[in-house]
């Protein structure tokens, strides 16, 4: 079963990026084999969207969500989905998978974050 | 006859040459098309009679018809659209309307006919008098894209028959080409200063490209360089009034008060201006 | 690093202005111009072009009138009047939705990447910047803005700068959205009338949208007391300190018409409310 952590960068040891539309990075955490895969987000610079698309890219590979904050169109796109959404994770995405396991992150029930606040960020 | 108020930078003095112009003539209707920030009726006080709201068509999916094919989302150009899988169940499409566009594409070509249209709101626009001024405006919603569909609407209330004035919103992009198309005259603000020279180029790029015969208020005159009248003067654009920098003049607009109902000098100067426009149009339509 | 953009609602109370005189003052920073419609800023800083890219958004429909068979199908269907009676696209109202290419009988309409503008990375005597011309009548819908913003985040991650200093657009809709989006702080410079106080009021809105501190400085302050108080207040009231004051002096109507930033003019008293302002900004961000 698949995590997915925003990050900075593509690496266990990259940062949380606080972002989930607009993220550098989607690193993709098995919790089984433990292997992690990074993609690169394609939606960095879209104008409108980005969460939707982000969301979707996400649902079709993870389970299970951890960011920083969500914004309304990513929360509504990955709630339909049936994607469990986690926030407010630091550190990085090792640390943030570490602190999923042991049910330390709050689950998210709504949208905290305003739309496009990742620009440029 | 329509004529617009446009500048390519943002307080030159369109407001207060659009106000004041509509102050000197008997009867005219006065459209504020700023519908982002619209601030003539701080000016002209207007008793607002009628609200309409501007409302524009949405998709809303009927679940039930919808067999999940992702065609919607396929012709969205604007990524409106989000169709979910779920596995061994139909997908589900997402609506997002504040990123609509209202191009009607997904519901015409939906294929089992799953989409009907709703209307969304996205403004409003407010008439009303003042004086024998009849006065319109559009107010955007804080958030809402779509301010050239609020300005169109709006400008499907000009009478044919009657003296228009369009203040236009600000720049050069969208709005601003929606705000103009169509008028008979513009008239171009700027102030002498190498910002309003800069923008005042990007305006006269506008109007020549529209093919909209257009001259120049300079507001301000004296604070400032003689470049843009430099300019208009290289150009043979027409400048059709220099109104002279008065700190008495700014200290009146600060206070949301109109000049040309208060003062004969300032009258004469908008008459004069008006009196300029219809020249400089009559001359344009014989050389067309 | 920090990020700080120069807001006003209302366009004209001295936006540029006030960036210009942050440009000379700050040291070891990255400008920005985010009024990519009517771009200012380097009127005073007289950037050299090092870089140029061109800016590609949307589509445009195109009709091919080799293989129009002019059943105006797609003019039935526009809801933008962007097809004319003659069947012609007119470009400055087409959207680019491209539902008239998807009905066309005889596929005779293609959508063409629309070319909207271009941005630059230049140098100034005050160091890099970054800015963009958008074409007439495209949508400005924050993307060119956007993406600005990430390359001066870029360069000024690269070089190692403590700021990144952005001059604003004028309104409140997408593209100053896109211009304050995760920066620290927002400078708001206002005039004192009506129109400024009411444009300063959505600023402030937006500001507490995005959870971005907002610092205020009056414009031209003396033009109306009254109204800079009434002005000052209702910031205070609602979160906004006030970082300062300026008078109404033609010595910034002189250094602009020379090419200059207010620090190069010749106004003393200007010059040293520039600083305070500026020490009050730094120290509200740290």
């Amino acid at each position: 079963m698949n995590v997915c952590v925003t990050a900075l960068g593509p690496m266990e040891n990259s940062e949380v990026d606080p972002r989930f539309g607009r993220c550098a990075y989607f690193v993709f955490f098995n919790l089984h084999t433990r292997a992690v895969e990074a993609v690169k987000n394609p939606n960095v610079e879209a104008s409108g969207g980005a969460g939707i698309q982000s969301a979707q890219l996400v649902a079709s590979r993870a389970a299970i969500v951890v960011t920083g904050h969500l914004g309304p169109n990513a929360f509504k796109t990955l709630n339909a989905a049936g994607i469990s959404m986690f926030s407010g994770a630091t550190g990085t995405v090792k640390e943030a998978v570490a602190a999923y396991e042991a049910g330390k992150l709050a689950r998210a029930t709504a949208p905290d974050s305003a739309s496009k606040s990742g620009i440029a960020s | 006859m329509i004529i617009a108020v446009a500048s390519g930078k943002g307080g030159t003095g369109k407001t207060t040459v659009a106000v004041n112009l509509a102050l000197v003539l008997e009867k005219v209707d006065f459209f504020d098309s700023d519908v982002e920030e619209p601030n003539a009726h701080l000016f002209l006080k207007p008793d607002i009679k009628i609200t309409s709201e501007v409302a524009v068509p949405v998709p809303v999916i009927d679940a039930g018809n919808c067999t999940g094919c992702g065609k919607c989302a396929e012709v969205c150009a604007y990524h409106a659209l989000a169709v979910i899988p779920h596995p061994g169940k139909k997908s589900q499409v997402l609506v997002f309307p504040h990123l609509c566009h209202a191009c009607g594409a997904c519901s015409l070509l939906c294929p089992a006919g799953a989409i009907r249209e709703e209307a969304r709101n996205i403004g409003v626009i407010e008439e009303g008098e003042c004086g024998n001024i009849r006065f319109l405006h559009g107010k955007m919603n804080v958030g809402e894209v779509l301010s050239p569909t609020i300005i169109r609407r709006l400008k499907g209330k000009v009478r044919p028959d009657a003296v228009t004035i369009i203040d236009a919103p600000p720049g050069t992009s969208c709005p601003v080409v929606a705000a103009i198309r169509g008028v008979d005259f513009c008239v171009l603000v700027t102030e002498p200063t190498p910002f309003g020279l800069h923008d005042l180029t990007l305006a006269v790029d506008v109007v020549r490209q529209m093919k909209i015969p257009f001259g120049v208020v300079i507001n301000r005159a004296g604070l400032g360089n003689d470049a843009a009248e430099d300019y208009c003067r290289a150009e043979k654009i027409p400048v059709l009034a220099k109104i002279l920098f008065d700190r008495e003049i700014a200290v009146r607009y600060s206070t949301g008060d109109t000049l040309a109902d208060k003062s004969p000098e300032m009258a004469k100067i908008f008459t004069e201006l008006y009196q300029n426009i219809c020249q400089v149009k009559n001359e344009a339509d014989r050389c067309s | 690093m920090k990020q700080i953009v120069v807001l006003s609602g209302k366009g004209g109370t001295g936006k540029t202005v006030m960036t210009g005189a942050l440009a000379a003052l700050v040291d070891n920073k990255v400008m920005v111009d985010c009024d990519v419609d009517a771009a200012d800023l380097h009127l005073l800083l007289t950037p050299k072009v090092v870089e140029r890219h061109e800016f590609k958004s949307g589509k445009k429909a195109r009709i091919d009138e080799r293989a129009c068979v002019r059943c105006g199908r797609c003019l039935e269907v526009c809801r933008f009047g962007a097809v004319t009676k003659k069947l012609f696209i007119d470009m400055s109202s087409c959207e680019g939705c491209g539902l008239c290419a998807r009905v066309c009988p005889a596929a005779a309409i293609t959508m063409e990447e629309n070319l909207c503008g271009e941005w630059f990375v230049s140098e100034t005597r005050f160091g890099t910047m970054v800015h963009a011309r958008l074409g007439i009548g495209e949508e400005n819908s924050g993307k060119l803005v956007a993406q600005i913003r990430q390359k001066a985040k870029e360069i000024a991650k690269e070089a190692f700068r403590d700021w990144v200093i952005i001059d604003g657009p004028p309104g409140i809709g997408c593209p100053v959205m896109a211009s304050l989006s995760g920066v620290d702080a927002v400078l708001l410079v206002t005039e004192p009338s009506c129109s400024g106080l009411h444009d300063a009021g959505r600023v402030i809105d937006l500001g507490k949208h995005f959870k971005v501190p907002v610092q205020l400085v009056v414009n031209k302050w003396d033009i109306n007391p009254a109204v800079t108080e009434q002005i000052e207040k209702y910031c205070t009231e609602n979160g906004v300190a006030v970082a300062g004051r300026l008078p109404f002096d033609r010595a910034v109507v002189n250094a602009v018409i020379q090419g200059r930033t207010i620090m190069e003019g010749e106004s003393l008293g200007l010059k040293a409310e520039i600083i305070k302002i500026w020490a009050h900004l730094k120290g509200a961000i740290s």
